[in-house]
């Protein structure tokens, strides 16, 4: 286990050996938990390359969508994943989280595509004035629809674990879509062995988990005995808050409105997840290194989902959403 | 996939009938190991309240319950994947439900499960459930089960209805090859013998659940099996490389073994284990690796790499358990996909053997298999298939269906032996060739194939094509649905079933008389887009030709010209075309004929000129 992760740079040179690059030297071999999820996904990811015809990766530049990258750069060593990815840029991420995406991308070079629902930028889309609702329905669930469609993708692979939530505990591993990106949860395919349907209709196609049976702590202790690089913000550091509707938000740029005469405060904060910075409740903690966050997780007593405010929306919500689309 | 030492991750499922409370249990486990979340906790206060069956306490079914639908009718419908673990091991929990006709989600969770727990309500005892459940274990090769009496509370702790339901379920699970049948007394809603010992039942001394899950050695299934490496994806990024990407199904594989190809006998050996992190020496079941050979041969995706002295079966005819999953029925006859592996062929069911009563486990008779039944039946692949015995290989073993016109996962399988008498049989070259033929007759071979309702006018049309051809010189034949019937297919009834078998009988004899140089009118209602397909496949596609005789059911019932819409309205006939049995339009015909457009002679001069067209007549 590392203790913090490694550089970017220092990251990407483990996949160039021809330029010289050092893998990864690990001082004992992969918990063997980790090593059965790890071979378990990647014999998903090969499935997807095997079967379809033109697969992308849907990249959120998270934890989760990172040790997903990570996994596929091992499926296909030495060949390069084939397959895109895709970014949904909401455009109300963490700046943190553009400049990672961007700096993985050059280091890597990879490709790493963004798409951005324009008609939401033309009509200036606010969580903070429109509702997280609206927000997260234009900016997510519609741009990932026109993403998909434009690209003609007929596989879409997600990071979603089936630990997240009640309704994901129930979705396969290959996931059906109908031409409407619909998902009709009364009419799952059976899934038995590791053997994937993986046959569409026309505009059918599929959303595929290759992290379905990972839990939140599965994550960190792979990122901290793979030593990947993740977006700061998951470790504790002085950031400025403020506190709206019992929930912590991080003032990550000039767009919240303060109350007048209302100054952020400086808290030492991390996040379990990342999303969109007025929608990402904070929590306040001190594992600043991978050994402390792993340690933290492993004696957490609240779901990582408590910080992200479009769950609390009403019940059944994510099903809903799944439902219309929605990863 | 692969090994699961102690240590490592446990697969399990629950099972049980309705009300038994599985969902309880595992909601307990989880809650036993402080894996149910603080606000997971709050929410599920308040959703026991809403739609709980437990007053005030906190109903921990709800918990695993998890799409709205089932919230509402209170039971489980889908399998759902619940994770928790101890210091000792890692869990993944398949909760499948007990309604009877959702065994197909059992048997999904089983397929990957290495432990099952068998739950029975302490006040009712065992129920054809139980029995059809355990069953379902056994078949998909789960070794190990845990007899969860639950419910012990309600009986007063009674340790003599302990012991009556352990007798009865040793008795009924006698012969269904489970190596470990482990009791346990519990009361899962308080938690008793659960994760904490029952002080209420001091006559048990043996482990709680959670003990026994983390304590018990399950082996792998694939142990002490032979290296089977299904090739998954071909890794060929430059001129310089190309790596056989796939995981080890079982046994173990090191830089120097010998391997073959299974189904083609070509032979190489190992030069490199590619991995990532760095080259391997070797490598063991359950691992994803590349494999590098020394020499160019020829492997692609479905390939099975094995040592050359332990070869699996290959064959195009074996034996398997079929389980139904699908509301559509099982169709002898019928092409469908087969997938083992990465390996995918069409393939049908020649011959169902026997339906096995899921209750008692005898055999019974079946002309076809409904969703959640299993069956014994004998498959015939388009295309040889290496595999291993189901009971000694779950990886190499099991296959599933898939419809080819819906793309519904229809059915599982688990290969019981191959059939020999496939070996013996080889295709017989003979001097005279088609071709041969063809030019002695002056014109190409064709099957024209009508199909349409009854009274649409199919037989009509094709007696004047050929009065056409004979005419012009042409050698012709008919074959005709009810000379047919009186003869060839006299066997057979109208059934599904029958009516699959009906028409690849005919589709053997249209392709027949294909051979031997004739044009062949076919007249049959065939109304399965499926069998049409089937006919298309068998006698060739450049030689086929599907004609649609198009006439509304209004007109068919007007003309009526052998009385047989009659009969079906006054009930004297079942399973009639149109009437109470469906007809599949068919989508893109070579040619449509409108019946209540266009005259009889005119659908003639049509077909004549598409025979022209396509150089099948001068």
């Amino acid at each position: 286990m590392v203790i913090l992760p490694p550089s970017i740079e220092d990251y990407a040179r483990r996949f160039q050996p021809a330029a010289g690059g050092v893998r990864h030297q690990r001082s004992a071999p992969l918990s063997p938990h980790l090593a059965r999820l790890e071979a378990e996904s990647i014999h998903i990811l090969r499935e997807v390359a095997a079967e379809f015809r033109n697969p992308v990766m849907l990249y959120s530049i998270g934890k989760d969508s990172t040790v997903m990258l990570h996994l596929a750069l091992k499926a296909f060593w030495p060949a390069r994943p084939p397959f895109p990815l895709l970014h949904i840029d909401s455009l109300w991420e963490f700046q943190a989280m553009g400049s990672f995406r961007d700096d993985l991308r050059d280091a890597l070079g990879i490709d790493i595509r963004v798409h951005v629902n324009e008609a939401g930028r033309a009509r200036n889309l606010s969580p903070f004035v429109h509702g997280s609702a609206l927000h997260t329905e234009v900016m997510r669930t519609e741009g990932l629809l026109q993403a998909l469609n434009q690209g003609r993708f007929d596989a879409a692979i997600g990071g979603g674990r089936r630990d997240e939530e009640k309704s994901r505990a129930k979705e396969r591993i290959f996931s059906h879509r109908d031409a409407n990106q619909g998902w009709d949860p009364r009419n799952q395919r059976p899934e038995l062995w590791n053997m994937f349907n993986t046959r569409l209709g026309p505009n059918e196609s599929m959303r595929v988990f290759p992290l379905s049976n990972w839990t939140e702590l599965d994550i960190w202790r792979y990122i901290a005995e793979e030593a990947i690089p993740v977006v700061p913000l998951y470790f504790a550091a002085e950031r400025p808050t403020v506190v709206r509707d019992d929930v912590l938000l991080m003032v990550d740029d000039d767009r919240l409105p303060l109350a007048p005469g209302e100054q952020p405060e400086m808290r030492r904060i991390r996040f379990r997840t990342l999303g969109c910075y007025p929608l990402t409740g904070a929590v306040e903690s001190d594992a600043a290194t991978l050994p402390e966050v792993v340690a933290e997780m492993a004696a957490a007593r609240t779901s990582e989902r408590q910080g992200r405010v479009i769950d609390h929306d009403e019940a059944g919500s994510m099903e809903k959403k799944k439902r219309q689309g929605y990863f | 996939m692969g090994r699961s030492a102690p240590g490592g991750v446990l697969r399990l499922l629950t099972c049980g009938s309705v009300d038994d409370g599985k969902s309880t249990l595992i909601g307990r486990l989880l809650h036993d190991t402080q894996l149910i979340m603080e606000d997971t906790l709050v929410s599920l206060a308040r959703d026991s309240r809403k739609h709980g069956t437990t007053g005030e306490e906190i109903d921990f079914a709800l918990l695993l319950d998890g799409l709205e639908a089932e919230r509402e009718q209170g039971i489980t419908i889908d399998v759902a994947y619940r994770f928790f673990e101890t210091p000792a091991r890692k869990f993944i929990v398949a909760d499948t439900p007990g309604h009877e006709q959702y065994t197909r989600n059992m048997a999904t969770g089983a397929s990957t499960a290495d432990l099952g727990i068998v739950l029975v309500d302490a006040r009712k005892g065992l129920l054809p459930q139980t029995r059809r459940h355990s069953l379902i274990l056994s078949l998909l090769g789960i070794r190990h089960v845990v007899l969860a009496v639950n419910k012990m509370d309600l009986v007063d702790h009674d340790e003599a209805v302990f012991r009556q339901i352990v007798a009865d379920y040793q008795a009924t699970a006698a012969g269904l090859g489970f190596a470990g049948i482990t009791p346990i007394p519990m009361a899962a809603r308080a938690g008793a013998n659960v994760a904490a010992p029952a002080s209420a039942m001091p006559w048990y001394d043996g482990p709680t659940l959670l003990q026994h899950l983390e304590q018990v050695d399950i082996g792998a299934d694939s142990d002490g099996q032979p290296l089977r490496f299904p090739v998954q994806w071909v890794n060929r990024p430059n001129a310089d490389f190309r790596g056989f990407a796939g995981t080890l199904a079982s046994g173990r594989i090191a830089v120097g073994d010998p391997v073959v190809v299974a189904r083609s006998g070509a032979s190489s050996t190992v030069a490199r284990i590619v991995t990532a992190d760095a080259d391997v020496a070797e490598a063991e079941a359950g691992e994803a690796v590349t494999l590098v050979l020394a020499d160019e041969i020829d492997v692609s995706r479905g390939d099975l790499l094995v040592p050359p002295q332990a070869r699996p079966d290959v064959a195009q005819q074996f034996a398997a358990n079929l389980l139904w999953l699908h509301e559509d029925a099982l169709i002898p006859g019928r092409p469908y996909h087969l997938r083992a592996g990465p390996f995918t062929c069409l393939a049908s069911v020649t011959q169902l053997k026997h339906r096995i009563d899921v209750t008692s486990g005898e055999p019974r008779p079946a002309r076809t298999l409904a969703m959640n039944e299993i069956g014994l039946a004998n498959l015939d692949s388009a295309a040889p298939l290496a595999f291993d015995p189901y009971a000694e290989n779950r990886q190499t073993g099991g296959f599933i269906l898939v419809d080819r016109f819906t793309n519904q996962t229809v059915g599982a399988g688990m290969i019981v032996h191959p059939l020999r008498r496939a070996a013996n049989i080889h295709l017989q070259a003979m001097a005279v060739g088609q071709a041969q033929r063809s030019v002695l007759k002056g014109h190409q071979p064709a099957v024209l194939w009508f199909t349409g309702l009854s009274g649409s006018g199919k037989s009509t049309i094709a007696s004047a094509v050929e009065a056409r051809l004979a005419a012009l010189g042409c050698h012709t034949y008919a074959l005709d649905g009810d000379n047919i019937r009186h003869g060839l297919n006299r066997d057979l009834g109208f059934t599904d079933a029958d009516r699959v078998e009906n028409i690849r009988r005919i589709g053997e004899v249209a392709r027949l008389m294909a051979d031997a140089g004739l044009i062949t009118t076919c007249s049959f209602i065939s109304p399965f887009q499926a069998e049409r397909q089937l006919a298309r496949e068998l006698v060739g596609g450049d030689r086929f030709l599907e004609i649609f005789v198009d006439a509304p059911i209004e007109l068919c019932m007007a003309r009526d010209p052998k009385g047989l819409y009659a009969k079906a309205k006054a009930g004297e006939i079942r399973n009639f075309t149109g009437f109470d049995s469906p007809y599949e339009r068919p989508h893109a015909p070579d040619i449509l004929i409108k019946a209540d457009e266009e005259s009889v002679d005119q659908a003639v001069e049509r077909i004549l000129a598409t025979l022209r067209a396509r150089e099948i007549i001068a």
